[in-house]
């Protein structure tokens, strides 16, 4: 790897190119946006080991960090490590899947409105949940896989409804606003049929929660995520092409259709895997990509920037959720709206007086 | 990134002269009056036309009469007004923002009122839909004035992406304490997840004289900035060329979108999609006429309203299916269809 000083032409911007494997792979960084990166990933940790710190039984931050490399007692090592670190981690890796699930809609929607929300994902999700929930009560496997069936055959509808000789990105956002529409109709419905304990449960998980998420699912989630994101990572180059419209893209040798179908079932896939371990958590995929953007002054919305900003977002809403009204939990959904409003409010304000 | 998320060009609308458009309008307006007389005939207790008839014109003290003019009129006259007041603001909202993915919510109308009404239950323990209608009013004009407000700091007014993104991080921020509020006391949950249904059924002729002026008022300036908007829809720079003034234009935009929209969420709770989906209708039988769309947008906007309560009425006999819900499902399909049926027009 050759990392070679800024080239001939000077775009304004410092930029450093990575070569790999002789000259067959190439990629231009630019450097305030890993400079950017770089401190929003610090940031998340910090706010990592300080969720880790805290809690019902407080331990200083040097005895975690001992904890984490291992040592410790074994009574701290089981508080810290077995405890509070698989949610914690959680919520770092499930962050980062909301940011670049985000970033690939609204890049493919070209809106910054653009969500998994618009092809009907969470809509779809939390109707297949509510099914279960109030029909049988519901376990955490049941709910999960029902909020799964729900999101994707919504996803497949809307997808399928909108294909005509190919999707055109506005046909898919319109369908998707229809059908999410009904089924928001029927979720507010079941919500109003239900006993009032049964809809607090149902509305519960609906805002998103990482309660009670445990090793197993630490495992789970972190496996297919690991398969998704590299996936994103490959497409993210034509995912830029495409953004100057099917057309020019073609021209340049993208696969307009596959590369959007694609660019969309990875979407769905990393919202699924979030959805189906923690509820549908709002925000983080409409906010972290516009955040992220605003703060490495980029021309549109990047994979990477975007993934680092969805976990220092989640993962601070996560300590906020446990800490705020503590000993009651709120779900983090609730927080990521909140502390994701204000700060992306704050941005703005921020941006406009310059 | 651009706002505007068609990549299709801009192309006339099904009806091409303005004869077409005038005779179509005409069909809708007739449409308008069967539903207006449908919404005052059914019901749990179906009522014969010419007893409505009989009952608007000479009215007597019958069990039909009072029935018509103490509950059937009230809500028909309610639905029309909220079903204009909802469609205009969608049509303002999206010709102002140029994106065709806002509704009138956008500018945190729905969260305010939402959040007011939630705040007023949980903290000050109202339960009248009079107190509701207040509280949701002044919770819908704070939102805005803040949304507006965090839009238009620093140089030079509000571009319509910062007013877009500003209503997200607002409404998010009131819909988080709202449902947190929600979630940790069950009473208010318990009132929230009705109120949030929509529904015209609850309201008496006072309501109407309440929300009434406020839509009027709101209708006489989306009457006024439809030709400006016009100018608008070309981009910031051309339209200043053309003389328009655009702060102006902006302002008074968001003044009447928010007595609209503000105004019917305060009366029948939160009935979404009418803004978002009736402009877009209207768009494709018209074409980008601004003057055009707002004038079918006003007929055929209480058209899906008082049709998705009627319906709401007939479908769960002797029960009844809140406004807010049926919308959708009669709406959405429509919208679909048309989705696939031509080239869609983007703004």
């Amino acid at each position: 790897m050759s990392d070679t000083p800024t080239t001939g032409i000077a775009f304004g911007r410092p930029t450093g190119i990575v070569r790999l494997f002789g000259e067959r792979f190439s990629q231009r960084l630019d450097l305030r946006t890993l400079t950017i990166c770089g401190v929003l990933l610090v940031l998340a940790v910090a706010v990592a080991v300080l969720t880790l710190a805290s809690g019902e039984y407080q331990i200083p931050v040097d005895q975690v960090i001992g904890a984490l490399f291992g040592q410790a007692s074994a009574k701290l090592h089981m508080v810290v490590v077995e405890w509070r670190l698989p949610r914690t981690l959680l919520a770092l890796i499930m962050g980062a899947a909301l940011g670049v699930s985000g970033a690939i809609f609204q890049s493919l929607t070209r809106n910054p409105l653009g969500s998994p929300d618009v092809i009907g994902f969470n809509a779809g999700a939390y109707t297949g949940a509510l099914v279960i929930i109030t029909m049988t009560g519901g376990g955490f496997v049941a709910v999960a896989g029902g909020a799964l069936a729900g999101g994707i055959l919504t996803a497949l509808a809307v997808y399928l409804l909108a294909w005509r000789g190919g999707v055109q990105g506005f046909r898919l956002i319109i369908v998707g606003i229809g059908v999410s529409a009904m089924l928001t109709s029927l979720n507010t419905w079941m919500l109003m049929r239900a006993q009032l304990e049964v809809a607090m449960a149902a509305a519960t998980w609906g805002a998103g929660s990482l309660n009670g998420l445990g090793l197993d699912r630490l495992l789970q989630v972190s496996v297919i995520l690991a398969l998704l994101l590299p996936c994103a990572l490959i497409l993210s180059r034509p995912m830029h092409q495409l953004e100057m419209g099917d057309d020019a893209a073609r021209a340049l040798g993208v696969n307009a259709e596959g590369t959007r179908l694609g660019l969309t079932v990875v979407g769905v896939a990393l919202t699924a895997t979030v959805t189906a371990a923690a509820g549908p958590i709002m925000f983080v995929a409409l906010s972290a990509p516009q955040i992220a953007r605003r703060l490495s002054g980029s021309a549109g919305v990047a994979l990477l920037p975007s993934a680092c900003m969805g976990a220092l977002l989640l993962a601070a809403a996560d300590f906020l959720a446990q800490r705020a009204f503590a000993p009651t939990q709120l779900p983090v959904g609730i927080v990521t709206v909140c502390i994701g409003g204000l700060y992306f409010a704050c941005l703005l304000m921020r941006e406009a007086r310059r | 990134m651009s706002t505007a998320a068609s990549g299709a060009e801009r192309r006339p609308g099904l009806a091409e002269t303005n004869a077409g458009r005038m005779s179509w309008l005409l069909v809708a307006l007739g449409l308008l009056v069967l539903v207006l007389l449908a919404s005052i005939a059914v019901g749990s207790k179906d009522i014969p036309l010419p007893t409505v008839i009989e009952a608007l014109f000479a009215y007597n003290d019958s069990d039909d009469h009072a029935i018509i003019m103490a509950l059937r009129l009230p809500r028909t006259v309610l639905g029309l007004l909220v079903g204009m007041a909802l469609g205009l603001a969608g049509a303002l909202i999206q010709a102002l923002t140029r994106n065709p993915l806002a509704d009138p919510g956008i500018l945190g109308v729905n969260a305010g009122a939402a959040f007011a009404v939630s705040v007023g239950v949980g903290l000050f323990g109202i339960s009248t839909i009079h107190q509701y209608i207040w509280f949701a009013f002044l919770g819908a004009i704070a939102a805005t004035v803040l949304v507006y407000a965090i839009g238009s700091v620093g140089r030079g007014a509000a571009t319509p992406i910062r007013l877009t993104l500003a209503g997200i991080a607002i409404g998010a921020v009131l819909g988080g304490i709202t449902s947190g509020l929600a979630l940790l006391a069950p009473e208010t949950f318990d009132r929230m997840r009705f109120w949030n249904a929509g529904s015209l059924a609850v309201a008496g002729m006072d309501t109407v004289y309440v929300i009434a002026p406020f839509i009027l008022f709101g209708i006489g300036l989306a009457a006024v900035v439809a030709r400006p908007l016009n100018a608008v829809a070309l981009g910031d720079d051309l339209a200043a060329a053309l003389g328009a003034n655009i702060a102006r234009i902006r302002a008074v935009v968001i003044v009447a979108v928010t007595l609209l929209a503000g105004a019917a969420t305060a009366a029948a709770g939160p009935i979404g999609f009418v803004g978002l989906m009736v402009p877009h209708v209207a768009r494709w039988i018209v074409g980008p006429d601004q003057r055009w769309i707002t004038a079918y947008t006003i007929v055929l906007a209480p058209i899906l309203v008082l049709s998705a309560d009627i319906i709401g009425r007939i479908v769960m006999r002797p029960g009844e299916l809140q406004v807010g819900i049926v919308t959708a499902f009669i709406g959405a399909p429509v919208l679909i269809l048309l989705a696939r049926r031509r080239k869609v027009s983007g703004l």
